[in-house]
């Protein structure tokens, strides 16, 4: 049980959301694929986003990507990715959870203390419906498979 | 005539608060005409939710009202489920509830203090900024609070929203081998615990106190998580069951959360400063002492001083948690014969932030026909309204960003959890 890291990740591939909450399930759903599809990846996690947790499981891995779902404005399915190894990302697109430490926080708190891994990347997918108890909208599902193919050709 | 110009002062989004919520003052000249704690989060109809649930539901349905504090939901459920049934749990199923809170306590109340309450009282705007500065300081924090979260997980099953509770005790217990590992964590941890208290006590505090009606929990041998009579400085003296003869909640309309009142009294303070100035001679001697090293009396009137309260908590919390580790031997089973019936159950425990309340009426089959959860931070609203009434007036010569930014503190103070406070609005439809 539980998600934590025990030992370090070259590569880790870390799934953010809720899976009660319609389009918020996306990070964790895209983590899901990838497991079953990359097996050079060293570890898949599937996370709440609490970002007090976040900092210690990627702090020690060479390449760490993250899938969250974003609330920019964008048309639903948007997909962006952000380098986060020597930039923010956008503190109000990634805080969508109830609580104040979220990704942009984790990362923001890992760069003041010198955590980050060697390399952070963060793909966002544009969510809409958080309904409790909903699956994901169609134009989130579609972006899921296109993040899939695009984290597989990163690793 | 002298005419005394009108101020407003609106907070749109208060930061570091779980959840969302605003507030809004009116001032005219010196006086305070309005102060209102806006919650416009949306409400989360979890007792509607919950009506027609299996009562072996509630503990996981509850759970997800709040992230930061799911064992206290739990742990409310649970109870009030048994006391319809007419259950009691004691021995180690018992202890080990205990654990379970203190991991919760510890995570929640470190959280607070580094990353929600103390970059307030240096200037951070966040603690991202403290970090920059401080890195040791913020790091301690992490790893202090990455042992609340791991007794959680163990003996939850998760950090968040934990599986392995049930009514009745767990579904499955670790072995007493992964305890003694925690143990020697949590050695560490109250020694970080103890820094905390020390660091904490320095940072420089408002000279603000006011007359509260603190209300908590209280046991007759124990620091309260779960069991007790529920009391307050005034007098009050109930078992948990009457809960409702005295307290009531009302809808206003500034707010989506429901404001509570203690009948014929008003305004009342539930959390860390009521549950330590009703109970500081049931804080183990490790925690008094803390206390007293630091200069707290057994009784703590200013609300800014909570983040030194939560810290001397968090030192219970560490050595409650060792206490339980080292006494532990499993019991025979996870949990105990539970057999629904028909009635009403009452429960009570303190989340980190305060009394949280439940009841239940169910039937024969243990279906949910009717719930109601009270969050303590529904309780505290009126409370912190107050103290914004009462705190404004004597820092009316600071600019107007640093009143602000005290509002906000001041806010803060009862580390609002305003995601559990929205947890059910009565709604009435008139088409027209």
């Amino acid at each position: 049980m539980g998600d934590e890291a025990a030992q370090p990740a070259s590569i880790l591939v870390i799934g953010i959301g809720n899976p009660d909450r319609g389009d918020d399930a996306a990070g964790l759903i895209v983590a899901r694929q990838i497991r079953n599809e990359a097996p050079n990846v060293d570890r898949v996690l599937e996370h709440t986003g609490d970002g007090t947790g976040l900092i210690e499981l990627w702090e020690r891995a060479t390449l760490t990507i993250v899938i969250d779902v974003m609330c920019s404005g964008a048309v639903p399915g948007t997909i962006e990715r952000f380098d986060a190894t020597l930039h923010s990302v956008p503190a109000a697109v990634f805080h969508n959870s109830t609580h104040t430490f979220g990704l942009h926080e984790a990362i923001e708190l890992s760069r003041a203390l010198q955590r980050l891994p060697r390399q952070l990347v963060v793909y966002g997918i544009e969510g809409r419906d958080f309904a409790m108890g909903a699956d994901p909208s169609p134009a989130v599902k579609s972006a899921m498979g296109q993040v899939v193919l695009r984290v597989l050709q990163e690793c | 005539m002298t005419r005394h110009p009108m101020r407003t002062i609106k907070v749109d989004a208060l930061a570091r608060v779980e959840g969302e919520g605003g507030l809004y003052i009116k001032l005219k000249g010196d006086q305070v005409q309005d102060v209102k704690l806006k919650i416009y989060e949306p409400p989360r109809f979890f007792e509607a939710l919950l009506r027609g649930r299996n009562f072996a539901e509630a503990p996981d349905i509850t759970a997800r009202i709040c992230g930061i504090c799911p064992v206290a939901y739990q742990m409310s459920a649970i109870h009030a489920m048994e006391d319809a049934f007419g259950i009691e749990i004691g021995g180690q199923l018992r202890a080990l509830r205990r654990l379970l809170y203190c991991g919760e306590w510890i995570e929640s109340h470190t959280l607070h203090v580094y990353m929600l309450h103390a970059p307030d009282f240096l200037g951070y705007p966040d603690a991202i900024q403290l970090a920059k500065d401080h890195p040791a300081i913020v790091n301690r924090a992490l790893q202090l609070k990455k042992i609340g979260n791991q007794i959680v997980s163990l003996l939850g099953g998760r950090e968040i929203h934990p599986i392995n509770v049930r009514v009745g005790g767990f579904y499955k217990l670790p072995v007493r081998s992964t305890f003694l590992e925690l143990a020697e964590r949590l050695k560490w941890g109250r020694d970080a615990a103890l820094e905390t208290v020390r660091w904490v006590a320095t940072l420089p505090f408002p000279d603000f106190e006011r007359d509260y009606i603190f209300v908590a929990l209280r046991h007759p041998q124990e620091y309260p998580f779960n069991g007790g009579h529920i009391v307050s400085n005034d007098g009050l003296d109930i078992p948990i069951r009457e809960y409702e003869t005295h307290f009531a909640e009302q809808h206003v309309q500034h707010s989506n959360a429901l404001h509570s009142v203690f009948k014929q009294h008003g305004a009342y303070f539930v959390g860390p400063l009521a549950r330590y100035s009703l109970n500081f001679d049931r804080l183990s001697p490790l925690a008094q002492e803390a206390a007293r090293a630091v200069g707290l009396g057994p009784v703590c009137r200013n609300p800014f001083k909570s983040i030194i309260v939560r810290a001397v908590e968090t030192v219970y919390a560490c050595d409650e948690a060792l206490r339980i580790i080292e006494q532990y031997e499993p019991p025979e089973s996870p949990f105990v014969p539970v057999h629904p019936r028909a009635g009403t159950g009452c429960g009570c425990t303190e989340a980190p932030r305060g009394i949280l309340y439940h009841r239940y009426r169910l039937d024969q089959d243990g279906t949910i026909l009717e719930a109601k959860i009270v969050p303590p931070t529904s309780q505290n609203q009126r409370t912190i309204e107050q103290d914004l009434e009462d705190f404004i007036p004597k820092f009316l010569n600071l600019p107007e960003k640093e009143l602000k930014w005290q509002c906000e503190q001041a806010v803060r103070n009862y580390d609002p959890c305003i995601s559990c406070a929205t947890h059910f609005l009565r709604i009435d439809v008139e088409r027209v």
